[in-house]
């Protein structure tokens, strides 16, 4: 065992204002465009039913808009797929909301909005309209929120030998909250990723986590995990390349990822 | 079926709660029968019911070098790390296996939401006080940053937000970087602390019981909610110490709040942790219950419970002493549940004097002097979200 995992991509989703799709994210990448990050990201998934989908928020539309797509692309079953999904701030206009309710009269809390306000909300949308029972993750990580998420489900495709789902999503808020944390960007991707290649692969990827670099690198503790750092790995699948990049994972440490195309 | 996993040994555990600090702490108060509960003191806002709080935090700020971490919940999470000699145990972990090689893997729910709520009740024409200016105190991973500041660990680092069940996956995730041979530890912490989001979200949700909680007990009206820090170390080797034998995880895909009816979920994630563990139901000395108290939670449980075991297995609820210390309750539960393998006894289930007749006689309620080789313990949160972790005499 040599630290690295190796996972290969069947599907992937992607959402952010202006773009409903990875077929309309690869178009602006293989251009030379940057996706804006700024506005409503439209999410509506179909695959959540049409009461869930009035009460469900924002978050959690965008988590399971991208996590569908990846599961078309990759004609897997949802239902199936055990997954893993991440965000760096939770829904927080939910938080806000919930705040701003505690500090005028606690006894008028909203019930859904508490419900909802777990990190999991997504993760719990998602079994539910999937009729998923397999193990579902949420998890965060400051702005290694995209790495952590991606490397543990990784992990769990290989410790478990399944198809893994992976989903990353943020969405841009106002507010104090939003203010201190710079919470403007809002974004959703997904992978369904798999131990061993298959007649839907389109890349693999092969992750390493490096905790004995020089330390230098830091993630984000503000604003978005999606930045400058995680374009070329988009760029590569979108134009179906190789690349090397590296995240930051945590307080000196870093995911390096190479893309075989 | 998931296949059998090797054994990893827990070579340091504690856990701080409403019953004290360390272990000691609580195997005293657990034989002593004495409850961590009292009447609510912490609301600004009067609510009538009970909860777990731990003493003191308000009066421990963290030292200087980690004051942008300063919260109630990494307080919390200071005084437990220090306990039983955690601290020490985890650093040599560090220096035997290299910073890169043990990961910090964190589990809670609201991470220092308490700090969140309290910027919002300050607000400086619309904006955080400068008190409250730290992206760190207002991030889910707050737990995570804290620590690793503390620790200097350099392996992979990440919160598990899963609700109730949030600290008990961090065990599954330990096991599967350790399998995989990324790293060669793990350090596990579940901390959660008492905060205006969760009394009032579960009091709206009508689950918070006016009275000291009663699990299993007809007249059980729902959840105490209470604070605890827990943390553990998990490795290869370790003779002499306790074993993680296996867990299982799994989705109700039923509802946000409710769990599913048949207990769909939970059978799932315990059958996963039967296979991993490679045992079955005859084999289990105890299970340390979810048994939060509520109407359903309880009912689904006892149902599963008379349904999978042997009369000889025992089974109790621990809430009774701590309170449901939510993303916390996993690791804290595993720590009871090893401290039960270790003193040989099995805790009873305080408050409960009528069980509703689903809980047969499985269910103890007093405590009992009985050598247990294997238990397990139980976590099931919002979403659907459960873990079942299965323990095992040292080796």
């Amino acid at each position: 065992m040599n630290g690295v995992l190796t996972v290969h991509v069947d599907g992937i989703g992607w959402r952010s204002p202006g773009l409903a799709d990875w077929d309309a994210a690869r178009s602006l990448l293989r251009d030379g465009g940057a996706p804006a990050l700024i506005g409503a990201s439209g999410a509506s998934p179909a695959l959540l039913p049409p009461n869930e989908r009035r009460r469900a928020p924002d978050t959690v539309l965008l988590a399971c808009d991208v996590a569908g797509q990846a599961c078309a692309m990759a004609a897997s079953g949802p239902a199936q797929l055990p997954c893993v999904f991440a965000s760096m701030h939770g829904d927080l206009a939910i938080t806000e909301h919930l705040c701003m309710t505690l500090a005028a009269n606690p006894l008028e809390l909203s019930p859904t909005k508490f419900h909802n306000s777990v990190l999991n909300a997504a993760a719990g949308y998602w079994t539910v309209a999937t009729q998923c029972h397999a193990a579902s993750n949420a998890l965060s990580a400051s702005g290694a929120s995209f790495a952590a998420g991606l490397f543990e489900a990784a992990a769990e495709a290989h410790a478990n030998g399944t198809s893994t789902l992976f989903a990353a999503y943020d969405a841009g808020a106002r507010g104090a909250l939003a203010e201190t944390m710079r919470a403007e960007a809002s974004h959703g991707v997904a992978f369904v990723l798999s131990p061993e290649r298959g007649a839907r692969t389109v890349a693999a990827l092969r992750l390493r986590h490096d905790g004995d670099g020089d330390g230098a690198e830091v993630p984000e503790a503000r604003g978005s995990w999606f930045g400058v750092a995680l374009l070329p790995l988009f760029g590569a699948l979108a134009h179906g390349h190789s690349a090397r990049l590296r995240l930051p994972a945590g307080r000196g440490t870093a995911l390096a990822i190479e893309v075989l195309a | 079926m998931p296949s059998r996993i090797p054994p990893l040994a827990i070579t340091a555990y504690t856990a701080t709660s409403a019953l004290g600090r360390g272990r000691r702490a609580h195997v005293e108060a657990l034989r002593d029968r004495r409850t961590g509960l009292r009447d609510n003191d912490f609301t600004a806002a009067p609510l009538a019911c009970a909860i777990g709080r731990v003493d003191g935090l308000e009066a421990q700020p963290l030292p200087a070098e980690f004051a942008e971490h300063d919260s109630r919940n990494n307080r919390l999470a200071w005084l437990g790390l220090g306990a039983d000699g955690f601290l020490d145990a985890a650093r040599a972990a560090i220096d035997r296996h290299g910073a890169s090689r043990v990961a910090l893997l964190v589990g809670t729910s609201t991470a220092s939401i308490g700090s969140t709520e309290q910027a919002h009740c300050t607000l400086e024409d619309g904006r955080f006080a400068p008190a409250f200016a730290s992206p760190s105190l207002h991030t889910p991973h707050s737990l995570g940053l804290f620590l690793e500041h503390v620790l200097g660990t350099r392996g992979p680092c990440s919160t598990i937000a899963t609700a109730c069940s949030s600290s008990a996956k961090i065990f599954a995730q330990g096991e599967r970087l350790i399998r995989l041979g990324i790293v060669d530890a793990a350090i596990l912490a579940g901390v959660d602390t008492l905060c205006g989001s969760v009394l009032f979200g579960f009091n709206a949700l009508e689950l918070v019981s006016p009275e000291a909680c009663r699990p299993f007990d007809v007249a059980r009206r729902g959840i105490s909610i209470g604070e605890a820090a827990g943390f553990a170390l998990l490795e290869r080797g370790g003779a002499g110490a306790p074993r993680l034998l296996g867990y299982g995880e799994s989705s109700d895909a039923h509802h946000m709040s409710t769990p599913h009816p048949h207990g769909l979920g939970a059978r799932l994630a315990l059958a996963d942790a039967f296979a991993r563990a490679g045992i079955g139901a005859h084999d289990v000395d105890y299970v340390n219950l979810h048994g939060t108290a509520t109407v359903k939670n309880d009912e689904v449980e006892a149902a599963l419970l008379v349904d999978t075991f042997p009369p000889t297995t025992r089974a109790s609820s621990t809430k009774g002493w701590t309170g449901h210390t939510l993303g916390a309750a996993g690791i804290l539960e595993a720590v009871i549940t090893l401290l039960a393998i270790e003193h040989g006894f099995v805790p009873g289930t305080l408050n409960t004097d009528t069980p509703d007749p689903p809980c047969d006689a499985r269910l103890a309620l007093a405590n009992e002097e009985r050598a247990v080789r294997v238990a397990l313990s139980n976590s099931f949160g919002f979403g659907g979200n459960n873990c079942t972790l299965a323990f095992g005499r040292a080796a």
